[in-house]
């Protein structure tokens, strides 16, 4: 454990005095607010308890959904960790036929909206499905496990969300310097105790960082459970608020979410509490890779490609395929302006997600107090929310904010006006900021703890300080996990609908909510032109991405 | 760079604050852009008014509504399902609306009793049945489907959609709870498979034999068949007997009312009133191989082709007031 090593902040003392304005304080509260206002608004629903309804959740739905969610959270997590970790190795410190296309094609399943890629899945795999019809008709074979099941829905879960540790473990690999593997294999220590003793470790910020996204994202799920029939935690948040028409039930059930959340964050946090990983920089570049031959090679290449393969490959065929059989008749002008608003918002969403990610992240490291910590901790949770939820949560001040104008206009002028601020794409971008600030924080936090306080020492005795030294020394160094917070950011902006549709502007379709008029009625296969029209914008920053990180190595 | 940036702030103010317009109708629509759509634009091309709509799920759309209180943009509340539109009600986010069109073109129990909202077209959900393996004499209620004679033989789409929570509504109309519950138990036992997420899987399965017979919107029906016409599927209308304790096919609505706070109110009227005549309705109902809701229109060839039904006469609120009591009674009896 050479750099991972538990040890005080030297100098913690030092640039805590050093930042006596209240800056970072005041970053730090007010990202925290942006998430913490919506969750305060579904939350104080509670103040009017429904006790008809909690009592009917209590015996009948929160048991099974409490062993539904744990199963998802933790199948999920532990196949995402593996998956993602492994995969990131391979193609970030190995050598085999076919890693450089596998390390880019590895990221393409984030593209794809998780629902969807479950719907082609089910409709394969199921009962009346392709394969099991096949098996029944031509062999007999009936006894197959069935797809629509809790291993079912974990699998396709992690198919959907491993490329979220894939991308933050290979930054991290990647920042590693491979020369302390080679000088802990020339003490005579084994490769793979090597891997595991000292990059495995070293690599845990960034692992914990995408394993942390995907458990978000999976707690948040809607879309891809409903397909599966899957009660959690989400389903009974929907179920209360828009079938039994309980906001206080939905606000009870939201609150425990969120305190789940907490608490699991605040575990990883005391884990890791003191633990510094800072890597030499110097020791990243030029590193030779670990040349696999054999079978060795053979079983790196099966296992990129098996992936690659149903995460990717299998559920773009079934779209494309149903692309083909709708295109003559939905294909038409319009999707140039879907397209334009998707990239739009996908691209001004991202830029601003990571830039505040990247201003929490920096006012952390300012000021590396638990309380600075706590709040960075708290900005991020919009992400495990369920979508709709916060969406409501953003848009009932927003609301609020307008009638208060507007009734002020009318009291001082006796003109009406329309609304000021709902339905303007600030409104709507904000409200992409409460719900996708972790997509940004994460790889810019661990990209940023890899910088040595070492660095900030030196640049400090050289007169470069504050926002100078961020810029000048700190923002060079953190090209990669900018690019990689950027486009995760993109991606899942592109995706994200709940926000997308409360908040968007007359007329203001987007392709994500092309998906959701053809999916809300049950027309799968109309669906397919948008979602492979998503996946094919969602492809340009994941291609820049690759191809700027790698130019690095 | 300059120009870019001159251009994102512009786009980011590009939706600036617009005083109410006389010739416009702006609607919130929980019923989907490709069905609400070709009728707007017929309506815009007739009368020159224009309508701005936005489509979202009609539980957001209804908090939303409910945010924006009596400053909100909507003129027009439209969405599917008895059960939302009553809730809307509730929630005092329509307004009583005295038209005579309206009352003369859409029948009694197909409109809210303080006349708040009414319905546009008629949704029948149904049995459909696998036709090498089961007799459609064999079939009769939906009550009988909990008939253990039908074990291992049902399948059934997820309890989570409205649909059905308004079917389990009108069971507990007229049976009342304890009975219902009987029914909704029995359903459950009898089924081959866990429910499936939407109407045409739970078909497919029924033509591939898994199962033999479920319940679905005839529009599924007709959608999944015109795909693959070769599939061995027949509807079937239950509760046809009106000696029946429940008599007539279960009928839900899509429509609409107009909101509290609405700006055009007028024109918003003109526009329900508009949708309501026998010329949209062909255009609103067959769109999606639904039934008109004014009953001088007839429905399209393809679905008079199914046959006539008694539909249920229970006036359609009862089943949304019911709602979230079907809710908790299907969690009860294990239907998931």
């Amino acid at each position: 454990m050479i750099d991972a090593k538990k040890a005080p902040v030297p100098g913690a003392f030092f640039i805590s005095k050093q930042v006596g304005s209240l800056g970072p304080v005041a970053v730090a509260t007010l990202l925290a607010l942006l998430t913490l206002i919506p969750v305060a608004v579904v939350a104080s629903a509670m103040l009017h308890p429904d006790q008809t309804i909690w009592d009917h959740l209590w015996h009948h739905v929160l048991p099974e959904l409490l062993v539904n969610t744990l199963w998802l959270a933790l199948g999920v997590s532990i196949g995402v960790s593996v998956l993602g970790t492994g995969l990131a190795w391979l193609t970030a410190a190995c050598e085999f036929p076919g890693r450089k296309f596998f390390s880019w094609a590895l990221l393409l399943p984030l593209a794809l909206p998780a629902y969807v890629t479950a719907f082609v899945w089910i409709g394969l795999l199921d009962f009346t499905g392709v394969l099991p019809t096949w098996l029944r008709e031509s062999w007999g074979i009936t006894q197959l496990p069935p797809i629509r099941s809790r291993g079912g829905v974990i699998l396709v879960m992690i198919l959907a969300l491993y490329p979220y540790v894939y991308l933050t473990a290979r930054a991290a690999f990647q920042g590693q310097g491979r020369r302390l593997l080679e000088a802990a294999q020339s003490l005579g220590i084994s490769r793979r105790r090597a891997f595991f003793k000292i990059a495995l470790p070293m690599a845990r910020p960034g692992i914990v960082a995408g394993l942390s996204l995907a458990l978000m994202e999976t707690l948040a799920d809607f879309g891809t459970v409903s397909v599966f029939n899957y009660n959690t935690f989400t389903t009974a948040i929907y179920q209360a608020w828009f079938s039994m028409f309980s906001l206080p039930a939905a606000s009870q059930l939201a609150t425990i979410l969120i305190c789940f959340v907490l608490a699991l964050v605040t575990l990883e946090q005391l884990s890791r509490n003191g633990a510094r990983y800072a890597t030499s920089a110097r020791g990243g570049g030029g590193a030779r890779r670990i040349v696999l031959s054999g079978a060795n090679a053979l079983m790196a290449t099966s296992a990129a490609g098996l992936v690659f393969l149903l995460a990717f490959v299998i559920p773009i065929g079934q779209l494309l395929a149903w692309t083909h059989n709708v295109m003559a008749t939905d294909l038409d002008a319009r999707y140039l302006d879907f397209a334009w608003h998707s990239l739009m918002l996908a691209g001004l969403g991202a830029v601003l997600v990571v830039s505040l990610a990247l201003a929490l992240a920096y006012a952390q490291r300012l000021r590396p107090t638990p309380a600075m910590q706590f709040s960075a901790r708290l900005a991020t949770i919009g992400y495990a929310l369920p979508g709709a939820v916060l969406a409501v949560g953003f848009y009932i001040p927003v609301a609020g904010l307008d009638n208060l104008i507007i009734d002020a206009y009318r009291d001082s002028t006796g003109e009406e006006i329309g609304q000021i601020l709902g339905g303007t794409l600030a409104v709507m971008l904000l409200a992409y900021c409460a719900r996708f600030l972790a997509v940004g924080f994460g790889p810019v936090e661990t990209g940023l703890a890899r910088i040595t306080r070492g660095m900030d020492e030196a640049a400090q005795v050289l007169g470069t300080t504050g926002l100078k030294r961020l810029f000048r020394v700190h923002l060079p160094m953190l090209r990669a996990p900018l690019l990689a917070a950027t486009a995760l950011a993109f991606v899942d902006i592109m995706k994200e609908l709940p926000i997308t549709l409360m908040t968007r502007p007359f007329g203001w379709d987007t392709l994500a909510t092309r998906v959701f008029e053809m999916t809300s009625e049950g027309e799968w296969e109309r669906a397919a032109l948008p979602a492979v029209a998503i996946c094919l914008v969602g492809l340009l920053p994941i291609f820049f991405l690759v191809k700027h990180s790698d130019a690095r190595t | 760079m300059k120009s870019l940036k001159s251009a994102l702030f512009g786009a980011l103010l590009v939706v600036v604050a617009q005083a109410a317009q006389a010739d416009e109708v702006v609607v919130y629509s929980a019923r989907n852009e490709q069905l609400i759509k070709p009728l707007f634009d017929a309506y815009t091309k007739e009368t020159g008014v224009q309508i701005k709509f936005v489509t979202d799920k009609e539980g957001p759309l209804m908090a939303r509504l409910k945010a924006e209180g009596r400053n909100t943009p909507a003129d027009i509340f439209m969405t599917v399902d008895a059960g939302n539109l009553w809730q809307a009600a509730r929630e005092d986010l329509l307004k009583p609306v005295n038209s005579k069109v309206l009352a003369a073109n859409i029948p009694e129990h197909l409109r809210d009793p303080g006349n708040e909202w009414f319905g546009l077209s008629v949704r029948a959900r149904t049995v459909v049945y696998n036709r090498n393996k089961v007799k459609a004499g064999e079939l009769g209620t939906y009550e009988d489907l909990a008939n253990p004679k039908w074990k291992e033989r049902l399948c059934l789409r997820t309890s989570k959609k409205v649909y059905n929570q308004s079917l389990i509504g009108m069971l507990m109309a007229e049976h009342g709870e304890p009975k219902a519950e009987q029914i909704v138990r029995g359903w459950v036992a009898n089924l081959a498979t866990d429910p499936f997420p939407d109407d045409t899987k739970a078909m497919e399965a029924v033509a591939a034999g898994l199962c033999d017979v479920t319940v679905v919107n005839t529009y599924y029906f007709g959608r999944l068949m015109e795909k693959k016409p070769n599939l061995p599927l027949a509807i079937f209308w239950p509760n046809q007997n009106l000696k029946d304790k429940t008599a007539g096919v279960h009928v839900n609505i899509s429509g609409a009312g107009v909101t509290r706070h609405a700006k055009h109110e007028a024109a918003a009227i003109k526009l329900l009133e508009w949708l309501s005549s026998e010329k949209a309705q062909n255009l609103y109902a067959d769109v999606n191989l639904e039934y008109p809701a004014n009953p001088k229109v007839k429905a399209d060839p393809v679905v008079t082709a199914w046959g006539s039904f008694k539909p249920n006469l229970i006036n359609i609120a009862q089943a949304g007031a019911l709602q979230a009591k079907a809710v908790m009674l299907m969690d009860r009896a294990g239907y998931k």
